[in-house]
């Protein structure tokens, strides 16, 4: 279509000559096509589905000069295994923005799910730390967890830990699906309630000693790479660097699972149609209330995932683990991506590139050596530019068609 | 007399090189209605925004009152005197009528609002336009005729000398409407001069005392109603001769019964409804707002409870919400498209494969069956000719509103139902896709299906229907059957019927 907008424009003057003022038509055909070009270059760049990919690699590029450390395979692999934890997360988020909700209880779910795993798996436990606890004796005890040294009790205590946190995201789903309450407010509760319990039941204290196999799933690697000396005699250990670890295979599986199930599936499809209209999706025979439940427990389940990961890599069950700045990192990077708040416009590839910018730009603020509070700041100056650039592109798209 | 008060001389505007309104030359006479028509696209919205000052004209020149009038903001309309009333009121409606009369300055008392003042300025304003309210009521409280009357209130408040309505019935109940022109006749009488734009031919023929016909943004037709019928203004708007209003039936319908409502009530909306539509058939539906005409529709559809009674399709009792209704062969096009009708952002594809997407999935995790899909896409928008260039891409909210209530039509059409509830289809849609959606219905009814066509336009019920219903307080007071010697219908026995409660 605008292709043909010169051609109808150049004809349009022959038709009546005397409607157009003469210099109107004169400049239009000269300065157009370039313009217009370079304008579509342009457009075509911020509205691809790589713009965030692009615009990760334009800022690293530009710091690398004032950062070399940036670029150090220690500096990269320390990125990636960064990503993939808040990743996992973030495609949970995804599909509950793409319904026009939001799920601010994920980083609750993530604790609760860091202390219940560990409670049941940890190898040994200190009696001095964790005897006043709830759970002294009933679930923990100088032995460690009931599943602690049974034979796959790690992956019987990861499948207890991810149906708890899908009864979670079920009753969140409920109570805004079915009784009709804001997800702002349901999910709200959520965090405020689910972290409350999660510290009471360790008393605020972190349960260590768990035992390799669950450890090795936030830690293992797959091909680590060699950066040193090539004649050195022993591999000093600082000079390796893990590149595909386990985290990572998780997280893009499950991204790569989320990303065809919400762009090409009959579900995505609804969860769209949910998002972009309820009532027209509910008339047109879309189970609207079904697929809200069904969203907000997968968000919880990513959210469940994404603290097993991090519980795994810090080889720690901590209560806190979703608190502070998490949510925002969550929702953060998810919008940078592209993702709207408003619903009907999401693609987990976006997320994917906004996960990486956001740990990308938390990662160089902190090579900078600036504060915990000046990273906040910029994170929130760099949330607030993405929002603008959002209503940019809406309006470069509608402006397009 | 036959003064200007607005001349309008070589109007322009181009939008990118392409002309929505082209070397327009108008003189609005003072005192007089004069009414303006064309199809959607013909450059109404584009001209109302030129003389209102939310852009500028690419060339050409306004005079108002005789001196040169350009407006670069919609403040400076205000301010020489024009005041627009819009389908979407400008009313803030969580504010008091008061408020809304006086939002851009109070009378002022030691500094602050002298609300007590504005309420004497505001009495006699409201009573000459009929409204009995107090003026400290909440515009949320009024009705949709009301909420218009207090636009109009401010507009003379501001002293408007020139007032112009867009499309100001769309919600309107018939009543309201008559009250509304009545407002309008007195308005002329006082000597202000309106601009009255609107879809419904009839209105603007009792109305105005001018009618000018904008098509493709030329003046192609103006002059006295007197001299205007409504075969001219169709005429003059599509630029070609539409042989009638409505499509010929082109089958009748057969004796077997295929859809059967029986003591259908719910307490408070709708009331022992009973009565059933035969194969082919196209039954009408007639009553005003609030006679529960779309509500018993809801309730067909499984949108609402109903206490007792049932409803059958081809045989089968049909009940639950609408996933099971659909899977009965119920369809239902709502009356505002927007709303409740289509995923305005989504694109004509997704749209038309909304209601039947169960179908394009394969496989154990319903993977997306694209190319399938683009091919039912393809064929509806070819088969009931919706003018749209990208499916795959284009959103809805892009296309005019007669093709977006073919889009919703093609979605039911996907899904092969044998019921068609069709709940206002034609408003908001211009005379030409009118017709195209009345010889649609048709084509529904011809192929064997039941169509339920519910309208509070009786001319479109008397032009299209086998059968009419009068629903009134939530209960069928009349059935209608077209005559078999005349094809026609006794229109005031059908709107005694329908106002039964108010004749009486």
């Amino acid at each position: 279509m605008t292709a043909r907008e010169p051609a109808g424009n150049a004809s349009r003057p022959a038709a009546d000559p005397g409607a157009n003022p003469p210099d109107t038509a004169a400049t239009g055909p000269q300065d157009r096509p370039l313009r217009r070009r370079l304008s579509d270059m342009l457009g075509g760049l911020l509205l691809s589905d790589f713009f965030v990919l692009y615009l990760s690699l334009a800022y690293v590029l530009v710091l690398i000069p004032f950062l070399p450390t940036l670029a150090m395979p220690a500096n990269l692999s320390n990125v990636l295994s960064n990503m993939w934890p808040l990743l996992v997360v973030a495609v949970g988020q995804t599909f509950v923005l793409t319904i026009a909700g939001i799920d601010l209880s994920q980083g609750s779910v993530a604790g609760l799910t860091s202390i219940l795993v560990a409670m049941l798996i940890a190898t040994s436990a200190p009696e001095q730390v964790l005897g006043h606890t709830p759970v002294w004796g009933l679930v923990l005890s100088e032995a460690g967890g009931p599943l602690a040294g049974v034979p796959l009790g790690t992956w019987v205590a990861i499948a207890i830990v991810l149906f708890v946190a899908a009864l979670i995201g079920f009753a969140n789903g409920v109570a805004i699906a079915v009784l009709r309450m804001p997800a702002f407010m349901v999910t709200l509760v959520g965090l405020i309630a689910l972290s409350a319990f999660a510290i009471w039941l360790t008393q605020s204290n972190n349960i260590r000693e768990l035992p390799d196999d669950f450890v090795n799933l936030g830690k293992g690697t797959l091909i680590s790479l060699f950066f040193g000396d090539q004649y050195a005699p022993q591999l000093p250990r600082r000079e390796v660097h893990a590149f595909i670890t386990w985290p990572m295979i998780i997280a893009l599986s499950l991204a790569a699972a989320a990303h065809v199930l919400l762009s090409h599936t009959v579900f995505g499809r609804q969860v769209f149609a949910t998002g972009l209209n309820r009532r027209a999706a509910e008339i047109s025979g879309v189970p609207v209330t079904r697929i809200i439940v069904t969203v907000f427990v997968i968000s919880a389940v990513c959210a469940a995932i994404g603290g097993l990961l991090y519980t795994a890599r810090l080889e720690t069950g901590r209560p806190t683990l979703g608190g502070g700045n998490f949510l925002l990192d969550v929702i953060g990077a998810t919008v940078i991506g592209g993702t709207s708040l408003f619903g009907g416009k999401a693609k987990i590839l976006w997320t994917i590139w906004g996960v990486l910018f956001f740990v990308l730009l938390g990662n160089t603020l902190n090579l900078m050596n600036l504060s915990a509070f000046h990273i906040d700041m910029v994170k929130g100056g760099v949330i607030l530019a993405a929002a603008f650039l959002d209503v940019a592109r809406q309006r470069l798209a509608r402006g397009r068609r | 007399m036959n003064e200007a008060l607005l001349r309008l001389d070589g109007i322009t505007k181009e939008w990118f090189g392409i002309p929505a309104v082209s070397d327009l030359t108008l003189a609005v006479i003072r005192g007089q209605v004069t009414g303006i028509i064309g199809e959607n696209g013909a450059g109404k919205s584009t001209l109302m925004n030129v003389i209102g000052g939310v852009v500028p004209p690419t060339s050409g020149e306004m005079r108002l009152n005789g001196t040169s009038y350009a407006p670069t903001a919609p403040v400076d309309a205000t301010r020489a005197g024009i005041a627009f009333i819009h389908q979407e009121l400008n009313l803030f409606t969580n504010l008091s009528i008061l408020d809304n009369i006086f939002i851009t300055g109070f009378p002022r008392r030691f500094g602050l609002a002298d609300r007590r003042a504005a309420a004497r300025v505001a009495r006699p304003l409201l009573e000459r336009l009929g409204i009995g309210h107090d003026p400290a009521t909440l515009v949320e409280d009024l009705a949709p005729g009301e909420r218009q009357l207090v636009e109009i209130a401010k507009a003379l408040h501001r002293s408007a000398d020139l007032i112009i309505f867009d499309e100001p019935t769309t919600s309107l109940t018939p009543r309201e409407t008559s009250r509304l022109f009545e407002v309008i006749a007195r308005l002329r009488d006082e000597g202000r001069t309106v601009i009255y734009i609107s879809h419904i031919l009839s209105d603007v023929r009792a109305l105005c005392d001018r009618i000018a016909v904008l098509r493709d943004g030329r003046l192609v037709d103006e002059g006295p109603t007197a001299e205007f019928g409504i075969a001219r203004m169709i005429r003059s708007m599509i630029g070609r001769d539409l042989a009638s209003l409505f499509p010929a039936r082109s089958a009748a319908p057969s004796d077997s019964i295929l859809v059967e409502a029986r003591g259908i009530s719910q307490p408070g909306v709708v009331e022992d409804i009973t009565f059933s539509i035969r194969t082919g058939e196209m039954l009408g539906l007639f009553g005003l707002m609030g006679s529960g005409r779309s509500e018993l529709a809801r309730i067909f559809f499984g949108l609402d409870p109903a206490a007792s009674g049932s409803l059958a399709v081809a045989g089968r009792t049909t009940g639950g919400g609408p996933v099971a209704r659909i899977a009965d062969g119920i369809a239902f096009v709502t009356e505002n498209r927007r709303e409740e009708g289509l995923l305005m952002d989504a694109s004509v594809a997704e749209n038309i494969t909304l209601a039947t997407i169960r179908q394009f999935g394969r496989g154990p995790f319903g993977l997306l069956d694209r190319a399938a899909e683009t091919a039912t896409a393809e064929q509806a928008t070819a088969d009931l000719s919706i003018r749209a260039s990208d499916l795959g891409r284009l959103p809805v909210r892009s296309l005019s509103g007669g093709n977006q209530q073919k889009v919703v039509i093609a979605k039911w059409l996907a899904a092969a139902p044998r019921l068609f509830i069709l709940d206002e289809p034609t408003r908001g849609v211009d005379v030409g896709a009118k017709y195209e959606i009345y010889a649609l219905a048709d084509r529904l009814a011809a192929a064997g299906n039941a169509v339920l066509f519910i309208s509070s336009e009786l001319e479109e019920l008397t032009g299209m229907c086998d059968r009419i219903l009068v629903m009134n307080r939530g209960e069928i007071t009349a059935d209608f059957a077209r005559a078999p010697a005349s094809p026609h219908f006794y229109r005031e026995a059908l709107l005694a019927a329908a106002f039964r409660e108010l004749v009486a």
